[in-house]
């Protein structure tokens, strides 16, 4: 599509998120102010071309709401997403329909994200028709070839078929190829696997990493389940109460993470292993705070077992790079 | 067996459909001792509540066929009459926290009120039963001034512990949890299974624990029950189980969860489970399975491998006994 505004993006960064807010006004009576739940309070973050990226975070922690600020269905309070160079809330008309081209959405429940009353078919041949390709042969092909590309072969059995006839991996395929349709540069993946049976998750993981790789795509994979993260991201940014407060690459994160609500997620995490049985996880007490009100200071303070009196219940820590590229928002660090 | 609680034998749950019956439960057997956790694992569909309903007879009313043995302490319970399940079994002795529970509490109700019901229904015991309750929150971990609280005013995990409690308050010898922490954050759920297993120990309670989550169930489990369409394929004790399963589906289950603290390439299984109207003949998993030859056409038996091991499967062939 032609593009006039287009600014050069700086040295590969198709997605940058700056100082982004998204919160919700909450009324008393139906129109008085009664404050705002702060789902997303400061994020920042660059995602690369062809990166794929994972958030983690318990749920109402803010990473939907992130998701769906980026995808330009909630507008951010403050800040700015910006996609290759340009300022999302600048988007008018046209142009906010070619962003819509350009990222991919995979929904969490695939049996709520598909129309029931459309075949396969259609649910695929809409968006290219919305986008404006006249061609019924070009049309036709490009639905057999994205079908091929998430494997839902033989094509010619699944084109007619209604969502409720497909089993729930199969569901979450017509959604994932539905999100590569357009040939986007972006896929934002809100928890894709979590309404799957274990057996199946791996398949649909394996299935996005595999069109990653192929199309050098970048995704942004929100889940809250750190155990899937490994087999799919560079790098994982850990969210608590509206902010990140960990970025780092995988295998360190895993391996040596340094925030103190990071290493209780990872303690309280099982493997499969019958030794669980017998010992009690050290797990702290409580539960994540309102977003209403969210706690002075370090968000994490009332539940931290490492607690610093005086300087975490008061100031927020900000931003510490102990290690190159891990980022920690603790004052431990400091 | 010694010191046994619950034994079920051939158990059948059939529902009609519009498209025909729904062999829900088909030939279902296992046992399990006092004090044991046993966990049913299986994937959604293959029969892991219907299994718990038809344990403690809530059924709903399309049932086609409800037969087979079910013994609590000695007593078999599919004789008893409607009305004395209910007075001697039902909450008395087996109690259930079904799924989502705690979304299922009753919103102008105090939670308080709500846990010692169960108690004032079967004991008839008015002041006792709001003692017992402030005993049970403490048990479960909820601040005993929560109990002048309505469901909306806590958070889920607090409603889950409610749930629990309310299972609990009639201290019956066995607890089925469906799915107790699908729905709560990981913290969450690590402290609720820490409590569970505390009150394993201290009360010497038995858990049937109904979940699709593998790695979590191992924090419970003494025992394993693999549930695949509608039957179970494998029976182990849970240090036998989870370094080595027995029967194929158990090791393509445990190979395609992800591992978070090693690294280890899942696996997936390919193929669906079969529709549990009209379950293929021969062994169930054998379209799926990786290792089927020409015998998995005939139905398997239970192969009793001793150590309390059993497994459905042809590869144990009976000479291995």
């Amino acid at each position: 599509m032609n593009m006039d505004r287009n600014v050069a993006a700086k040295d590969g960064t198709l997605l940058a998120v700056q100082n982004l807010h998204t919160w919700f006004e909450l009324r008393k009576w139906g129109f008085g102010r009664a404050g705002f739940v702060r789902a997303v309070d400061g994020v920042d973050f660059e995602l690369p071309y062809g990166e794929a990226l994972a958030f983690v975070g318990e749920s109402g922690c803010g990473k939907s709401t992130l998701a769906k600020t980026i995808l330009g269905l909630y507008r951010p309070t403050k800040g700015d997403v910006i996609f290759e160079g340009r300022k999302l809330n600048e988007f008018q008309g046209r142009e906010m329909q070619w962003y819509r081209s350009q990222v991919g959405y995979v929904q969490q429940d695939p049996y709520g994200a598909l129309p029931p009353f459309m075949s396969v078919h259609r649910i695929l041949e809409e968006p290219l028709i919305i986008n404006g390709m006249k061609s019924k042969a070009d049309r036709e092909q490009r639905i057999v070839e994205v079908l091929e590309e998430v494997r839902m072969t033989p094509v010619e059995d699944f084109l007619s078929k209604f969502p409720h006839m497909l089993s729930g991996g199969q569901q979450q395929r017509v959604v994932v190829a539905r999100s590569m349709i357009l040939r986007p540069k972006l896929i934002v993946a809100d928890e894709p696997v979590s309404m799957l049976d274990a057996s199946v998750r791996v398949e649909i993981l394996r299935l996005l990493r595999d069109l990653q790789d192929s199309h050098n795509l970048a995704v942004s994979y929100i889940t809250h389940d750190l155990s899937t993260v490994r087999y799919f991201s560079k790098r994982i940014f850990v969210m608590y109460a509206a902010k990140i407060i960990e970025k780092a690459p995988v295998d360190e994160l895993l391996g040596q993470p340094l925030h103190p609500y990071t290493q209780a997620l990872l303690t309280a995490i099982p493997d499969p292993d019958a030794e669980n049985a017998v010992t009690f996880k050290e797990v702290p007490p409580g539960e994540p705070p309102s977003l209403i009100n969210p706690p002075a200071g370090c968000r994490f303070h009332p539940r931290c077992p490492k607690i610093i009196k005086d300087l975490c219940d008061r100031q927020e820590p900000p931003e510490f790079e102990p290690q190159p590229k891990h980022f920690v928002g603790c004052w431990l660090y400091r | 067996m010694q010191n046994g609680l619950l034994a079920v034998e051939n158990l059948y749950l059939h529902f009609r459909a519009t498209r025909g019956v729904v062999q829900a439960v088909d030939g279902v057997g296992f046992d399990m001792g006092r004090n044991e956790a046993l966990v049913v694992l299986g994937e959604s569909g293959c029969g892991k509540t219907s299994l718990a309903r038809a344990i403690l007879r809530l059924l709903p009313r399309n049932v086609q066929t409800y037969s087979g043995e079910v013994w609590l302490d000695g007593v078999e319970l599919m004789g008893l009459s409607e009305e004395q399940f209910r007075r001697e079994v039902r909450w008395v002795k087996i109690s259930m926290v079904p799924q989502a529970a705690m979304n299922s509490l009753n919103p102008v109700v105090r939670v308080g009120d709500q846990v010692a019901e169960p108690v004032v229904a079967h004991f008839g015991l008015k002041k006792e039963a709001l003692a017992q309750a402030k005993d049970v929150f403490q048990r479960v971990g909820v601040p005993v001034d929560f109990m002048s609280r309505y469901a909306f005013e806590l958070s889920g995990g607090m409603r889950q512990r409610v749930a629990i409690a309310m299972s609990l308050v009639t201290s019956p010898d066995l607890v089925i949890l469906d799915e107790p922490t699908s729905a709560l954050d990981v913290l969450t759920q690590a402290n609720i299974m820490n409590t569970l297993k505390r009150i394993k120990k201290e009360f010497e309670t038995s858990f049937i624990l109904i979940t699709h989550d593998i790695s979590t169930s191992s924090e419970l489990a003494d025992r394993v029950a693999i549930m695949y369409a509608g039957q179970i394929v494998e029976l182990n004790d849970a240090p036998h189980f989870f370094p080595a399963p027995l029967h194929p589906y158990s090791q393509k289950l445990l190979d395609s969860v992800p591992r978070l603290h090693e690294y280890k390439e899942p696996d997936f299984i390919s193929g669906k489970p079969p529709s549990l109207l009209n379950p293929p003949q021969g062994c169930r998993f054998a379209p799926r399975c990786p290792s089927r030859f020409a015998r998995c056409e005939q139905e398997p038996p239970m192969v009793d491998l001793g150590e309390r091991r059993q497994v459905k499967c042809w590869l144990y062939p009976r000479w291995e006994r």
